[in-house]
């Protein structure tokens, strides 16, 4: 349970930072690099959830006798 | 887990979507997701324990065991359903999730098929020939 907790806080620090980095890199003008910077959180976090909705799928189906 | 404990985590997980909401509206998305995913996987342990004493009663009361499949497969289909229908609805997407709420009822509806038959047979079993 409280590992499932980390998750969620470690996805909330993860956005909140890189919306800083964004914000900082666009005050500095390069609008580019902080694109990139969006991108690159989006897809770290869209990592932690997809591996987490691969074993809820793996469980359901292992439950439900698919 | 303890329902309290759940509760505790939804709570959690509506205050930090609020906060990221306006800065970084994706990922506050994939906040709701992994909420979904960690409670559901709470549940899943429980429901697998039901499920369990359901089918010893079942091989007890010696019914057929592609009956009982059939209605656990059932039930999975229509929680995976929900999970995506409510991730879509969300997101914003409504007509996605009224189509995955449509696929999942096809799709249970298919796999009634045989229960159905055999229930029609049956029925058919007890007119007496004329």
């Amino acid at each position: 349970m409280f590992v499932d907790a980390l998750i969620l806080f470690q996805i909330a620090g993860i956005g909140i930072i890189v919306a800083l980095i964004h914000t900082i890199l666009k005050q500095m003008g390069k609008e580019e690099i902080a694109q990139f910077a969006t991108l690159i959180g989006f897809i770290l976090v869209l990592l932690i959830v997809v591996n987490g909705l691969s074993d809820l799928f793996q469980q359901i189906r292992s439950v439900f006798l698919f | 887990m303890d329902i309290l404990q759940i509760t505790i985590l939804g709570v959690l997980a509506s205050i930090l979507y609020i906060l990221l909401k306006e800065v970084h509206a994706s990922i506050a998305f994939l906040i709701i997701l992994i909420t979904g995913i960690v409670i559901f996987f709470s549940i899943i342990q429980q429901i697998q324990l039901i499920f369990e004493t359901i089918q010893r009663l079942g091989d007890q009361a010696n019914v057929q065991g592609l009956y009982l499949t059939t209605i656990l497969k059932i039930i999975g289909i229509s929680y995976i359903a929900e999970i995506g229908a409510h991730l879509t609805k969300d997101a914003g997407l409504n007509s996605v999730s009224k189509y995955i709420e449509l696929a999942g009822k096809i799709f249970i509806l298919l796999l009634a098929v045989p229960i159905i038959t055999a229930v029609i047979e049956a029925i058919i079993g007890f007119i007496p020939n004329v």
